[in-house]
């Protein structure tokens, strides 16, 4: 059963159009991968899931609803959590915070509960402490649970907000280039890391990324863009022989 | 009656645009609300009055005199109270820094000359020319004259020379003008002595105009400038000319046909309403969030 | 209470402790505006009159009892945040601060012009009910609720609000409803503040909330550390103390005053306790136990 799909996605900038009548269906449970070189709108399809961007034109579903103009947190509400490709955490505020406001869209205590303590409130927050606690456990970054976020170094940041990205208990998880920035030890790690969390918590991961080894081992099924267009898609070894995904890449005839 | 009340609306105006531009240049290099920029209109109003009254020169002469004058504090309040900030604090603590510039400089000037208001002395004949429409003051030309006169010119200046470039490539990214060999620290000090230059010279023509300076009267023209800024999209040359004038205009009609004890809060007022429904000013371009 | 106290405390330094109060709760309320939300603004003493001549005209005019008119005042200036934070806190930085400052001066005019308040000549014989107990008690009472408010799930949003919105928004935070939230709240202590200080000061007038008074308040806030409370507290005790210390330098205050600011602002720029918060100190704590268990 698919959990999201593209029709004709088309989204335009002034006169740029940085999608072109994109289609693409993602299968629950699967490791989804983009690619693409530089500018072919890999991130910009990321925030038109996400709602941060309304698509020009075409169909946006998720879970077989309409969402082209639901707003950014209601998508993430609905279970779409991402990371970002430019790093985006609460630099001062501690890891363990970082973690808990990602439970933000599926937890409930209003002003009034968490002012006067009410009982509920009180019990959601140690709750929500013990759940931090454990992804925090998962990323390997407990230790630094009381650390600014902004004084990690990099590859703890992007797993920091994976953590934060999971604390939404998501369905659907969208990683923006998870290992840039990462030496090949951290890379293997994050493998690890990902197949872990799909398993564990029985959800489907698209993907944008650079690292084709990296993509090529983990994604069971990949699209590659190039201006706009979905030129290829399938799984690894079928999209590695692609001629246009090999000319793309290597700009030779193949 | 109506084109009476423009002309003054446009006198007044031009006059809130030569401050405004202060507020608009320094805003698009170093996103600083200049607070401070008020008070240097004030000074050059004062030193304008001192010039005329006891050295007892021409009124051009001391126009020029009080933008010179200016053009050096105001570089001076860049150096001492916002450069050691630049860089390692949040863009508020610059403007609290600019807050406290702002009370030093009115509370001095309060300390040298006292609270009350000061009247510029007789310096020129003032003639009254009929244009059909309207009647014109001499005072009034020289105002619009001497405004258009310096927008012009620091239009052309922007536009044309080598360090308008320079700005202009520092308010669109300072990293990387600065990577790119500009000596930012230099650019951005004479954007401070240019804007400091044409608030004095707005200080001079309206202690002329209105016949009055006081030491806090960089308050209330700052508050106006800097919405008249915002409103024409702040960050926008442009932008300030067209908001200043606006403001201008639209409160001498408000005080002409509504009611003169509103007076101050016309101008925010149509502020408030043009940002409700166009959130970037009447110049600014909308900025799409990056993400 | 008050008159027990006054027999071993200098009425002037009573005095000057009620002030603190009061400016605690309109700085704590800012805070939460500016300092935890980021939502700059520059008009919060206008909050502070439309608390103060409610609850004044209120007690005076229709005979309320001094509590429901505080109440009644800080309501009313909760609405007027409400209602003015619907549209402009889509607005962006420093675009809001103008329009902040620029409502703020409008009810400045209002007030210069409202017949009930006495117009230019302000409001006297407001019966002076505020005492120091009530105002501390309203002072601790409003630390400890901002305090939970802070380290729970909503506090934690509104911070997330100013380090990130995008990101805010992706952890399924509606960043719109909440500045709208934190607007309200702040406007609300604001309200309060002008209640208490209405009913303290026996005499308001429309020049006393006026920009000068704005930026106090957020003097105070950035002062001591964006967003911190015993920053607030502490930039808020600093800068109502200064002007009384600089009454030796007498007509040279104002000058010191400002001087101060820019010499603060160069030394910490991030202000006097920068952003510490209670788990900042437990850090500190657990780091020294660590050492100490290996050494």
């Amino acid at each position: 059963m698919p959990i999201l799909e593209l029709k004709d996605v088309t989204q335009e900038f002034g006169g740029l159009r940085a999608l072109n009548a994109v289609n693409l269906t993602v299968e629950e449970k699967q490791i989804f991968g983009i690619i693409g070189p530089n500018g072919a709108g890999k991130t910009t399809l990321f925030n038109i899931i996400t709602g941060i961007y309304v698509p020009t034109q075409g169909e946006l579903l998720f879970k077989n609803e309409i969402i082209n103009k639901t707003p950014p947190y209601t998508v993430a509400r609905m279970g779409i959590a991402r990371t970002f490709q430019n790093i985006r955490l609460f630099n001062k505020l501690s890891v363990l915070d970082n973690v808990k406001v990602g439970s933000h869209g599926v937890t409930r205590a209003g002003v009034f509960g968490n002012m006067l303590g009410l009982p509920a409130s009180r019990r959601e927050e140690k709750e929500l402490t013990e759940k931090a606690q454990l992804l925090l456990h998962l990323v390997g970054l407990y230790e630094k649970r009381w650390e600014y976020a902004d004084s990690l170094a990099y590859g703890e940041q992007r797993r920091l907000e994976i953590a934060r990205a999971l604390a939404l208990n998501p369905t659907l998880l969208l990683l923006d280039e998870p290992a840039a920035g990462m030496n090949s030890s951290e890379k293997v790690d994050l493998m690890e890391l990902i197949h872990k969390i799909r398993d564990d918590k029985n959800l489907t991961i698209l993907l944008v990324e650079h690292d084709m080894n990296l993509v090529m081992n983990i994604c069971e099924q990949i699209a590659v863009l190039e201006y706009g267009k979905k030129i290829a898609e399938g799984p690894p070894e079928i999209v590695k022989n692609n001629k246009k995904v090999i000319r793309s890449y290597l700009g030779v005839e193949a | 009656m109506f084109w009476e009340q423009l002309l003054n609306g446009l006198t007044l105006g031009s006059t809130y645009a030569l401050i405004a531009l202060g507020y608009t240049m320094v805003y698009g290099i170093i996103q600083l609300i200049n607070f401070a920029h008020g008070e240097i209109y004030m000074f050059g109003a004062f030193v304008g009055l001192f010039l005329v009254s006891v050295a007892g020169v021409n009124i051009f002469i001391a126009l020029l005199g009080a933008m010179a004058f200016c053009m050096v504090l105001g570089m001076l309040v860049e150096k001492v109270a916002y450069r050691p900030l630049r860089g390692k604090s949040t863009r508020l603590s610059a403007l609290i820094s600019a807050i406290g510039v702002s009370i030093f400089l009115s509370t001095l000037m309060a300390l040298i000359r006292g609270t009350n208001t000061t009247r510029y002395p007789e310096v020129m004949q003032i003639h009254t020319y009929n244009l059909g429409l309207i009647e014109i003051s001499s005072l009034q030309l020289i105002i619009l004259l001497v405004s258009a006169f310096l927008m012009v010119g620091l239009q052309m200046m922007v536009q044309r020379t080598t360090i308008g470039k320079a700005m202009r490539a520092c308010s669109q990214d300072l990293e990387a003008s600065y990577l790119m060999g500009i000596n930012v620290n230099r650019v951005i000090s004479f954007t401070f002595a240019i804007g400091s230059a044409l608030a004095a010279a707005g200080g001079v023509m309206v202690g002329l105009y209105y016949n009055a300076v006081w030491p806090y009267m960089g308050m209330m023209a700052g508050l106006k400038a800097f919405a008249a800024a915002v409103l024409g999209g702040i960050g926008s040359i442009p932008g300030a000319m067209i908001g200043g004038v606006t403001l201008g205009v639209l409160e001498i009609f408000g005080v002409a046909y509504l009611s003169s004890s509103y007076k101050d809060a016309i101008a925010f007022a149509v502020l408030i309403l043009v940002l409700i429904i166009r959130p970037q000013g009447i110049m600014g371009q909308k900025i799409s969030k990056k993400v | 209470m008050d008159s027990f106290l006054a027999q071993y405390i200098d009425p002037y330094y009573l005095r000057i402790l009620v002030l603190i109060g009061i400016n605690l709760i309109l700085a704590l309320g800012l805070n939460i505006i500016t300092g935890v939300t980021g939502q700059l603004s520059m008009g919060h003493a206008g909050f502070m009159s439309i608390g103060a001549y409610t609850s004044a005209i209120l007690s005076m005019q229709f005979g309320y009892p001094y509590f429901l008119s505080l109440l009644a005042g800080a309501l009313m200036a909760a609405l007027f945040g409400f209602l003015i934070g619907i549209p402009t806190l889509r607005l962006e930085g420093d675009y809001l601060a103008m329009v902040t400052i620029g409502f703020a001066e409008i009810i400045k005019v209002f007030f210069l012009n409202f017949e009930p308040g006495g117009k230019a000549v302000g409001l006297s014989g407001i019966p002076q009910n505020t005492t120091f107990v009530i105002v501390w008690v309203i002072v601790l009472i409003v630390i400890i609720l901002n305090a939970r408010l802070l380290r729970t799930r909503m506090g934690r949003a509104f911070y997330a609000i100013r380090e990130n919105e995008i990101a805010a928004e992706s952890c399924g935070i509606n960043t719109t409803r909440l500045k709208v939230l934190a607007f309200t709240i702040g406007s609300f202590l604001g309200g309060l503040g002008g209640g208490l200080y209405a009913h303290y000061m026996y005499f308001i007038r429309p020049q006393d909330f006026a920009f000068m008074k704005s930026i106090e308040l957020l003097n105070m806030v950035v002062l001591g550390g964006m967003g911190s409370i015993p920053g607030t507290i502490l930039g808020t005790t600093i800068l109502t103390l200064a002007p009384e210390m600089l009454r030796v330098v007498a007509e040279y205050r104002l000058l010191f005053y400002g001087a101060l600011l820019v010499i603060l602002m160069i030394f910490r720029p991030n202000g006097l306790l920068g952003d510490i918060r209670i788990y900042d100190i437990k850090k500190r704590f657990r780091k020294k136990e660590v050492e100490t268990c290996r050494s």
